[in-house]
């Protein structure tokens, strides 16, 4: 692995633990891994138009986003069986569009050689994630607790909804090339999961989140090298294992 | 001596005369709401409502369970599609107090990352929350705890208190109190008076219990499924009146303080 992609890959994890802790305390979870495979069809469309997969999923994803966002408005039942039927239709689409060696990377990750146009992109988009998320995570907190109070807090609910769930996709997008289409979400959400047990606060929240997606991703991607496996699979279970851990019990704390 | 009675008798004149002034002149409106309807789907659930809030005065919403009082007040800070008009004078800031919230236990946002967030989304400086916690009645050491784990009573005075963070001019209070004990209800609605008379703050509050409406509220909205009253409280909270709105008898007593 180079230092570029070493790079990226922490980009890729600081945006992941900061995105994915709003999506747990939002009850986002299981939203992470349908909208994630909207990105294959993407992928699909660019590898027949001769572009880089990434901006096909960059594009498909952004949709998906704008999608789960024009539903919501609506409430109810049918945010959920819009996410269900629209996003595995997108997944069968899209597995139908891509096939061999290009498919089984798309879905799991895998390493190509890195283009200087991804290198850019990875990095800017990170950044401007990492920032909208530090900048705005007061905002996000309170619509978190109340949309209505968001409101009277003079608070734009419905375009930091939007941003907030174009965010989530493009961290997606991110972890694509390390992680695939049916992973990423786990690299969103494990960390987030295994904070929310450990932190009494939102800054301990945002930091142990932070802290345990660079370490899965890290320990998951030299563990891969030095086993000559995918660092996909490795990096979910090295989140796992982490989770695990903090089931552990502890011991009761000192009044 | 004869000169200081003439002053004396002058100077209450003047002050009679100043009281006809202010009497003369309309007091200012925070909030005129006319031909205000709402409906989900083929629901009615508000239908033509008009009236109008002076600048400083106490309103109670009150009616029996579903006839859109939440509804109503959620209309006004504008998370509801509504048809008429809702007017706000220009310098309004809300502070919300909604009436129930579904949150997770084990969310790791403490009583005091709220309220900062509140402060920090205002600019306002986080130092003046020590004094809103006081104000509310909540211990330091309960505000560090996760809002999930907090009692109903005590999350009830968390909202209350971030409400009051930002310096609103206009309290939106959807049954404050309830869930609190008996005392901090008395402490709350004590509060929120003297919020009220002191700086001037407009409060429309919805409310079941009728000795708390007669004693608090300058006007008094009654919502039922078919009809609302609008007025004082002498005139809205009369026996005949009340079984016509609940559809039975509903009696209460005023507490004297």
């Amino acid at each position: 692995m180079t230092t570029e992609s070493l790079l990226l890959s922490v980009a890729m994890a600081i945006a992941a633990g900061l995105v994915g802790s709003f999506a747990v305390m939002r009850r986002m979870s299981l939203a992470a891994d349908p909208l994630s495979h909207v990105a294959l069809p993407g992928i699909g469309i660019a590898l027949a138009l001769h572009i880089h997969p990434v901006f096909g999923a960059v594009v498909a994803l952004g949709f998906g986003a704008l999608l789960v966002w024009a539903v919501e408005e609506r409430g109810g039942a049918t945010t959920e069986s819009v996410i269900g039927v629209v996003f595995s239709a997108a997944l069968a689409i899209g597995s139908l569009m891509t096939t061999g060696e290009d498919l089984i990377e798309a879905l799991f990750g895998g390493a190509g050689a890195l283009s200087w146009s991804e290198k850019i992109f990875g990095l800017s988009v990170a950044g401007a994630i990492v920032v909208f998320i530090i900048v705005f995570r007061n905002s996000l907190v309170i619509m978190m607790v109340s949309p209505d109070i968001a409101r009277t807090a003079g608070i734009n609910v419905r375009r930091f909804d939007l941003l907030y769930l174009e965010s989530f996709a493009l961290t997606i997008a991110l972890g694509l090339r390390y992680l695939g289409v049916l992973l990423m979400g786990a690299l969103i959400i494990i960390p987030a999961a295994t904070a929310k047990r450990l932190a009494h606060d939102l800054n301990s929240m945002l930091w142990i989140s932070v802290v345990l997606s660079v370490m899965a991703t890290t320990l998951g991607s030299g563990l891969a090298m030095h086993l000559h496996r995918e660092a996909g699979p490795i990096i979910v279970l090295v989140a796992t294992a982490l989770f695990l851990l903090s089931l552990m019990p502890r011991r009761p704390s000192k009044k | 001596m004869a000169l200081a009675n003439q002053m004396l008798k002058s100077g209450e004149e003047a002050e009679r005369r100043m009281e006809e002034i202010k009497a003369a002149v309309p007091p200012e409106k925070t909030l005129e709401v006319s031909d205000l309807s709402v409906h989900f789907g083929a629901t009615r659930v508000l239908t033509d409502l008009s009236f109008r809030i002076a600048k400083g005065s106490a309103l109670a919403i009150i009616g029996p369970n579903g006839a859109g009082k939440t509804v109503l007040l959620k209309t006004l800070i504008g998370s509801l599609p509504f048809s008429g008009t809702v007017r706000w004078a220009p310098d309004v800031h809300i502070g919300y107090v909604p009436q129930k919230l579904d949150l997770e236990r084990d969310i790791p946002i403490t009583g005091v990352d709220f309220l900062n967030a509140r402060a920090a989304v205002a600019h306002k400086p986080a130092v003046g929350l020590c004094s809103v916690l006081a104000l509310v009645g909540i211990p330091s050491e309960v505000a560090q705890r996760p809002i999930g784990a907090m009692s109903g009573g005590q999350f009830q005075r968390l909202l209350i208190a971030f409400a009051l963070v930002a310096d609103p001019n206009v309290l939106l209070l959807d049954e404050p109190t309830a869930g609190v004990d008996e005392p901090g209800q008395e402490q709350l609605n004590e509060l929120v008076r003297r919020l009220q008379k002191s700086q001037g703050l407009t409060v429309l509050f919805i409310s079941h219990e009728l000795s708390v409406v007669y004693q608090y509220a300058d006007n008094v909205l009654c919502l039922s499924h078919e009809h609302a009253w609008f007025g004082p409280p002498s005139t809205i909270l009369t026996p005949e009146s009340l079984r016509q709105i609940y559809g039975g008898e509903v009696s209460f007593h005023i507490h004297d303080h």
